[in-house]
C-alpha cells in the first residue's frame, strides 16, 4: 500500500507549496457533519485533514477548540463516530492523508489496540495525541505501527535539543512543531521565535515538518511554506464552521481553505 | 512495601508518569532537578524547617480525643493539621513549593483551588515571598467558598474564575495546566495536591510527610507504640500521602476515604471505589470517567473532595493493596461534622469530616486494644455556609 502521507508530501514539494492541513473536530457543529465539512476542505484545496477526537478536558486547547468539542461529546460523538466518518470518507474516494488528533484518555478507554486496529480498518493513516510524549508512548507507538499508521509527535518552542532528538527518533509520517509557547487559538502575528525553533528542528530530522498553532490567515501559510513542509489550521478554520449557517457551513470551509491557501485571490474588503 | 517509588520516569507500578503536551516538557524536567537540588541542600531545608516552625506553628499537635474514643470502642488520636496557619495541611507543600520557586527565579505563581484552603495558602506564602499570584478556581466553588474567594484577595492574589465544563476543581485545573502552557517561561505552578504529572506528585508527597513523620514520633512518645490504623480523607489525596508514607513499611492499616457523595449509585467522588484507570492531568490513576474515555463530573458536598481524579501513589496502593479506600456520603460527613464538634469542641473541615466519618462507622470492628491516628486535615470554619444550607439555617 502507498503511503498517503509521503505521497502528499512528494506532491507539495514538487509543487512548490507547504501542504494545507485544516483541523476540524469530530462530529461537529451536528454530529452527522464531519464528512461532509472534510470533503468540502478538500475540495477547497486542504491536502490532509487533522480530525479531532472530542475530549471531556483538552488541556491543550483553548476556548474554540474546547467548547467544539464540548458541544460534540453532547451531541453523542465518541470513538466510533470518528472512525465511522473516516471510514466512510474512504468509501466515498477520498484519498487525502487523514489523521486522528486527540488526547490519550479516549484511547485508553477504548483499548488501545482495538483503536489501533479500528483505526486502520477506518482508512486512519496516524495520530496526533496532545498528551502522549514519546516517552510514555510505547503502548501505543509499537502496535501502529505494526499496522501502519504514524505517530505524529509534538515539539515546541521550549524543547530542548535533547527533546527534538527523542522525539526524531520516535516520529514518523512528519512531526508538528507547534508555533508558539502556548495552547491552540488563532493569533495575529507567525511568532518571531519560529525561524530558530523550525531550524533547530530541521538540523536533527530529515521529516517533514508542520507549523500549526496560531496560523489563521494566508500570509501565515505563506510564511510557514518558507520554513516548513506544512501548516495546519485550526482554531480558525473552527471558527469560520462556527460562524456559518447549517446549510452554508461546506461553502465556508470551501471559501476558506480557498482563501488561506492561496488558490483564490483574497476576497476585496 | 517499597517506599523506594516512583521509578525515574515518575511511575508508580504502572501509574503515574508524564502525559503532558512538549511543551510543558523541558519545564517538568527543570523541576525535576531543581527539587532534587533542594532536597539535597541543607541550607533548603534550615529554610523550611524554620517557616515551618514559626510561620505555620508544627509541629502540629496530637490530639487524643478522649468522647470520640469512648463512641468508637479504642483510643482515636487526632492529627491538628486544621491548627496550621491558615487552616489545613495544604500550606506544608505550598511554602516548599514556594521555596522552590524562588530559588528557580520564578517571579509568576499560579495554582488551582478547589475549596479555596489552597489558593489561600499559596495566596498567603507569595505574600510572604513577594511573588505575583494568580489562582484558578471553578465558579461553582467561587460561589460555596466565598470566603476563601475574599481571603485571596486580602492577600493580594488574582481569581480566576473558571466557566468551563463542571466548573469546579478539574476545570480550574485544566486553565491552570493552559495558563502553564502559555508562561511555562516564567511560571512556577504550584499544584495542590499529589496530583498531575511526575513530579508533582512525589514532591508533593514528600513536603506533606512532615505529617506522618511527626504523627509517627508523636505516637510513639505518648503511646510507646505506632498506630495500628492510619485514617485520612482522599480527594486528591496529599493529606493521606503525608500520613501514610512515612507508615508505608510499618504494620499499621492505612484507610483512604473518599466522598460517596449522595451515595456509588448516584453523584459522588469517589474515584478508587468506582472508577477506572485512565489518563488526566497529566498522570496516569483512577479516574471517573464514561465508557469512552470521557470525564465524569465528580460531586461531593465538600469542595475540596469533589474531584474526578486521584494521586497516582494511591492507584498504586490500591492495586498493590498496601491502602484500602473506603467511601462516605455527603449526609456521614455532615453528621460526623456535628458530632466531633460536640464530642471534642473541634470543628473539623467537611473534608478531613469524612475521615471521621469514616472511624465512627468503624465502631463494632475494632479491638479496644487498635489505635487509630485520623488526620484532621483542616478546620471547619470555611464550611459553615455550606453547613447552614444543607441544615435549612439561615445566616
Amino acid at each position: 500500500m502507498t503511503d498517503r502521507l509521503e505521497e502528499m508530501f512528494a506532491r507539495t514539494r514538487a509543487e512548490g507549496r507547504p501542504a494545507l492541513i485544516p483541523f476540524l473536530p469530530a462530529g461537529w457543529p451536528e454530529l452527522n457533519d464531519t464528512v461532509r465539512l472534510v470533503e468540502a476542505a478538500i475540495e477547497g484545496g486542504a491536502d490532509a485533514v487533522e480530525i479531532g477526537l472530542p475530549f471531556s478536558d483538552p488541556l491543550g486547547d483553548g476556548p474554540v477548540n474546547q467548547v467544539a468539542y464540548e458541544q460534540a461529546i453532547k451531541a453523542g460523538c465518541n470513538t466510533e463516530t470518528v472512525f465511522a466518518a473516516v471510514a466512510e470518507l474512504r468509501a466515498r474516494g477520498v484519498r487525502a492523508p487523514l489523521l486522528v488528533m486527540g488526547y490519550f484518555n479516549p484511547v485508553l478507554a477504548y483499548g488501545v489496540n482495538r483503536f489501533v486496529e479500528a483505526a486502520a480498518r477506518a482508512g486512519v493513516d496516524g495520530f496526533i495525541i496532545v498528551d502522549l510524549p514519546p516517552q510514555e508512548a510505547a503502548e501505543l507507538e509499537v502496535p501502529a505501527r505494526e499496522a501502519g499508521l504514524h505517530m505524529v509527535y509534538l515539539l515546541a518552542p521550549t524543547s530542548t535539543d535533547d527533546r527534538i532528538r527523542l522525539v526524531a527518533e520516535h516520529a514518523s509520517g512528519f512531526i508538528y512543531c507547534v508555533s508558539v509557547v502556548g495552547i491552540t487559538g488563532a493569533r495575529t502575528e507567525v511568532s518571531a521565535e519560529l525561524p530558530e525553533f523550525i531550524a533547530r528542528v530541521r538540523a536533527r530530522t530529515d521529516l517533514p515538518l508542520a507549523v500549526g498553532f496560531g496560523i489563521s490567515a494566508r500570509e501565515h501559510v505563506a510564511a510557514v511554506g518558507k520554513l516548513a513542509d506544512a501548516a495546519v489550521v485550526g482554531s480558525a478554520f473552527v471558527r469560520t464552521i462556527a460562524d456559518a449557517t447549517a446549510p452554508g457551513r461546506p461553502d465556508a470551509v470551501r471559501a476558506f481553505v480557498e482563501e488561506i491557501s492561496g488558490r483564490e485571490p483574497a476576497p476585496r474588503s | 512495601m517499597t517506599t523506594t517509588l516512583p521509578d525515574e520516569r515518575g511511575h508508580f507500578g504502572e501509574f503515574g508518569g508524564q502525559y503532558v503536551p512538549e511543551t510543558l516538557m523541558p519545564a517538568l524536567i527543570e523541576l525535576e532537578a531543581a527539587y532534587h537540588a533542594a532536597m539535597e541542600d541543607p541550607e533548603f531545608h534550615r529554610e523550611l524547617d524554620a517557616l515551618l516552625k514559626d510561620y505555620v506553628g508544627r509541629p502540629s499537635p496530637l490530639t487524643y480525643a478522649e468522647r470520640l474514643s469512648a463512641e468508637v470502642g479504642c483510643k482515636v488520636y487526632l492529627k491538628r493539621e486544621d491548627l496550621n496557619h491558615t487552616g489545613a495541611h495544604k500550606i506544608n507543600a505550598v511554602l516548599a513549593q514556594g521555596l522552590l520557586a524562588r530559588r528557580m527565579g520564578k517571579k509568576r505563581i499560579i495554582a488551582e483551588t478547589g475549596a479555596g484552603q489552597h489558593g489561600v495558602a499559596t495566596a498567603t506564602v507569595c505574600a510572604l515571598f513577594g511573588l505575583d499570584c494568580i489562582v484558578y478556581m471553578g465558579a461553582e466553588d467561587v460561589r460555596r467558598q466565598a470566603i476563601n474567594v475574599l481571603k485571596m484577595k486580602v492577600l493580594g492574589a488574582e481569581v480566576r474564575t473558571v466557566q468551563s465544563g463542571s466548573r469546579t476543581l478539574k476545570d480550574a485545573t485544566n486553565e491552570a495546566i493552559r495558563d502553564w502552557v502559555t508562561n511555562v517561561r516564567d511560571t512556577y505552578y504550584i499544584i495542590g495536591s499529589v496530583v498531575g504529572p511526575h513530579p508533582y506528585p512525589a514532591m508533593v508527597r514528600d513536603f506533606q510527610s512532615i505529617i506522618g513523620i511527626e504523627a509517627r514520633a508523636q505516637m510513639l512518645a505518648v503511646e510507646g507504640r505506632l498506630p495500628t490504623i492510619a485514617v485520612a480523607c482522599v480527594g486528591g489525596g496529599s493529606n493521606a500521602m503525608g500520613l501514610f508514607y512515612p507508615l508505608l513499611e510499618d504494620n499499621v492499616r492505612l484507610i483512604g476515604v473518599e466522598a460517596a457523595g449522595e451515595g456509588l449509585a448516584k453523584k459522588h467522588a469517589a474515584t478508587l471505589s468506582a472508577g477506572r484507570p485512565g489518563v488526566l492531568h497529566g498522570a496516569r490513576s483512577y479516574l471517573l470517567q464514561d465508557q469512552w474515555g470521557q470525564v465524569m463530573e465528580a460531586h461531593s458536598i465538600s469542595a475540596g473532595l469533589d474531584y474526578p481524579g486521584v494521586g497516582p501513589e494511591h492507584s498504586w496502593l490500591k492495586v498493590s493493596e498496601r491502602a484500602e479506600y473506603a467511601a462516605v456520603t455527603d449526609d456521614e460527613a455532615l453528621d460526623a461534622l456535628q458530632k466531633l464538634s460536640r464530642l471534642e469542641g473541634i470543628i473539623p473541615a467537611l473534608e478531613s469530616s469524612h475521615a471521621i466519618a469514616h472511624v465512627l462507622k468503624m465502631r463494632g470492628t475494632v479491638s479496644p486494644d487498635d489505635l487509630i491516628v485520623v488526620n484532621l486535615s483542616g478546620r471547619g470554619d470555611k464550611d459553615m455556609q455550606t453547613v447552614a444550607t444543607a441544615l435549612g439555617v439561615e445566616i
